[in-house]
């Protein structure tokens, strides 16, 4: 199919054309991604009057160095990878045995299980009722309660329920005869067969996890607490609220809109690290999960 | 009593003890935990979790009928009946939000729903491996980038002094304009964005529905001598129309949902005309303003009308295709 030769004049035209296409589609999703990179390492001066558009002009990395400079910075980096490596870790472990379980066929109430599962997709008590019951829990202001109040969703277990689902059962017969147990049967058969499912539902928390942001802002008050997304979103907006902090800066090598580049930057480069991992696996993710028969 | 055709009484066979035939009642039940125990173990923190979590703030819901009182707790608080959702249908700003829930649902539906089948076929009609390759890499990443970044961006591309956008204005003469403001510009920014964000991930499922294909469809139209155009007519957009019509079911299940995080990151209240959806204003009116009562009101009144969307979605999806979500 790839020889050009084969096509007709048209053919080629519409080729290229989509090419083009394809490619302007391509550009202006990357576009955004480049002014703000571009933004960052310029010139407060220059960047407050508009004149950054493609490459850094008067280039300085004075908002890096101002962002970098602050210990809340910090603080809520290390927050962000406590709560993405905790929660995720909780995940699993409440995922992977209870969608062992439901994919066993002389489970008692299989069916009722597995409904009881899917309902949560279809309706949800909403934002109000949940977070009184997190205050209730007494799970305000805490690591352990951000963790844990988001560790399950309903289409993960669905996703590993069914990959196990799909295992053949002669891989465990040999396990079996040797009187393994069902833990010893989990962990020893169908954990390393499901390694890309495992795998994609952890990518899945994590970038759920790393991403998340509206409830750590609601249950989170004490500042030392929060995620670099609350901690990014504060800043974003006393930065551009914050008359006071624009006139100091008139003398300064950085201004809102770099020191507002700068933290974006700061914040995606860890998802550019882990995005050759996610698209290997979210192909297989969403075929996976996605249509039960 | 059962009755036979001729009215006759059934002659019921006379049981016989087996002695190994499997045990009955309780006593199969608790043969059974001795043997499955482990299974058990392995259910019980996902159902406990699930009645921790989900289940529990469905019995929370009540507040919804009650007059909350933080020091009475859920339970003891006093039930006013439908109180909350007379006051609700009596609110503007809940009417408001619900007109702008369906109509920011719709533009997103109807400008964002073709977008990702397009990409679908034009990354299909690419022969060249690297540049399919590296295309749909870039496109699919901002799915991938949270909220808070994708507003930041927004905010710093549409600001009026420093912007990208005004700057690109300013070359044609045009006055810098306040975007971010403006009630007028809320919708047309939000519906953008959220494509510009999801619409290559979402091609994905096209490409997959695509990649199904049998490729002997392809090879006798060659033979006939089709163009690369008639193939995507005739050929991958009338295999592919299930999947779509499936989607589509889907996304209309899903009208209420959109993405508020997004609005709460992007509007203000100048722009709260346009901007303010069902589950903002439940944000507001609970979370900020402390009327739990009143806006779990409004939170039920969205759960059910999203409820009744969503299983009838699934069942058409179902009767369309005999494939369903779960």
């Amino acid at each position: 199919m790839t020889n050009m030769n084969l096509y007709s004049r048209n053919d080629k035209m519409f080729v290229y054309l989509n090419m083009f296409l394809v490619g302007v589609f391509t550009l202006s999703t990357l576009y955004p991604f480049i002014y703000i990179a571009a933004l960052s390492f310029s010139s407060g001066f220059e960047a407050r009057a508009g004149n950054v558009v493609l490459t850094p002009v008067d280039a300085t990395i004075a908002a890096y160095k101002q962002v970098l400079s602050e210990p809340a910075f910090w603080r809520s980096y290390l927050n962000t990878f406590i709560y993405t490596i905790g929660g995720t870790l909780m995940s699993l472990a409440f995922i992977i045995p209870g969608a062992y379980a439901l994919s066993r066929p002389q489970l008692y109430g299989r069916r009722f299980w597995n409904l009881m599962v899917a309902f949560t997709m279809w309706f949800n008590a909403g934002l109000i009722p949940f977070f009184l019951n997190m205050r209730d829990l007494g799970l305000l202001d805490s690591y352990f309660g951000i963790i844990i109040g988001f560790a399950v969703n309903g289409f993960n277990v669905i996703l590993m329920r069914n990959f196990f689902e799909g295992v053949p059962s002669s891989f465990e017969e040999a396990a079996r005869m040797d009187g393994a147990n069902e833990f010893q049967v989990l962990w020893k058969v169908y954990m390393p067969l499901a390694k890309p499912a495992i795998a994609t539902i952890a990518l899945f928390c994590i970038v759920s996890r790393w991403n998340g942001f509206f409830w750590a802002m609601v249950l989170l008050q004490d500042q030392e607490k929060v995620p670099l997304q609350v901690y990014l979103r504060h800043t974003i907006a006393k930065l551009s609220d914050d008359q006071e902090f624009s006139v100091t800066l008139i003398d300064a090598p950085y201004s809102v809109e770099t020191v507002t580049a700068a933290i974006i930057v700061c914040s995606i480069i860890p998802v550019l690290l882990v995005y050759p991992f996610l698209q290997k696996y979210f192909n297989k993710g969403i075929m996976l999960g996605g249509v039960k028969e | 009593m059962t009755m036979s055709p001729h009215n006759a009484p059934i002659v019921e066979p006379v049981p016989v003890e087996d002695p190994y035939a499997p045990p009955k009642g309780m006593d199969r039940v608790v043969d059974h935990l001795k043997r499955e125990w482990q299974l058990y173990v392995m259910l019980l923190p996902l159902i406990i979790w699930l009645l921790l979590f989900l289940y529990k703030p469905m019995y929370g819901l009540q507040v919804a009928f009650k007059d909350y009182s933080i020091f009475k707790g859920v339970a003891n608080s006093p039930w006013i009946g439908f109180e909350h959702f007379e006051t609700l249908f009596g609110n503007d700003q809940f009417i408001r939000a619900i007109r702008n829930t369906v109509i920011i649902s719709f533009w997103t539906l109807v400008i964002g729903f073709p977008v990702p089948i397009l990409l679908a076929l034009m990354f299909n009609e690419i022969l060249n491996a690297t540049y399919k390759k590296w295309s749909q890499t870039i496109v699919y990443l901002p799915h991938f980038i949270s909220s808070v970044i994708i507003a930041g961006i927004v905010i710093t591309a549409f600001s009026p002094s420093a912007g990208i956008v005004n700057t690109f204005l300013g070359w044609f003469g045009v006055e810098p304009i306040y975007f971010l403001t403006k009630a007028e510009w809320f919708r047309p920014i939000f519906v953008g964005t959220g494509i510009w964000q999801e619409a290559g991930f979402q091609s994905i499922v096209y490409l997959a529905a695509i990649a199904g294909v049998s490729p002997t469809l392809y090879e006798s139209a060659v033979v006939d001598g089709a163009s690369r155009w008639q193939m995507m007519w005739k050929i991958t957009i009338p295999s592919i129309m299930t999947t779509i019509i499936i989607m589509l079911i889907i996304r209309i299940g899903n009208i209420l949902e959109v993405s508020f995080e997004m609005i709460i990151l992007l509007y203000q209240p100048a722009t709260y005309e346009t901007a303010d959806v069902v589950n903002t204003f439940i944000y507001r009116q609970g979370l900020q303003a402390g009327q739990y009562d009143f806006a779990a009101a409004a939170g039920l009144f969205n759960a059910v009308i999203a409820f009744v969307l969503v299983i009838s979605a699934n069942a058409l999806s179902r009767r369309y295709s005999r494939t369903s979500l779960w």
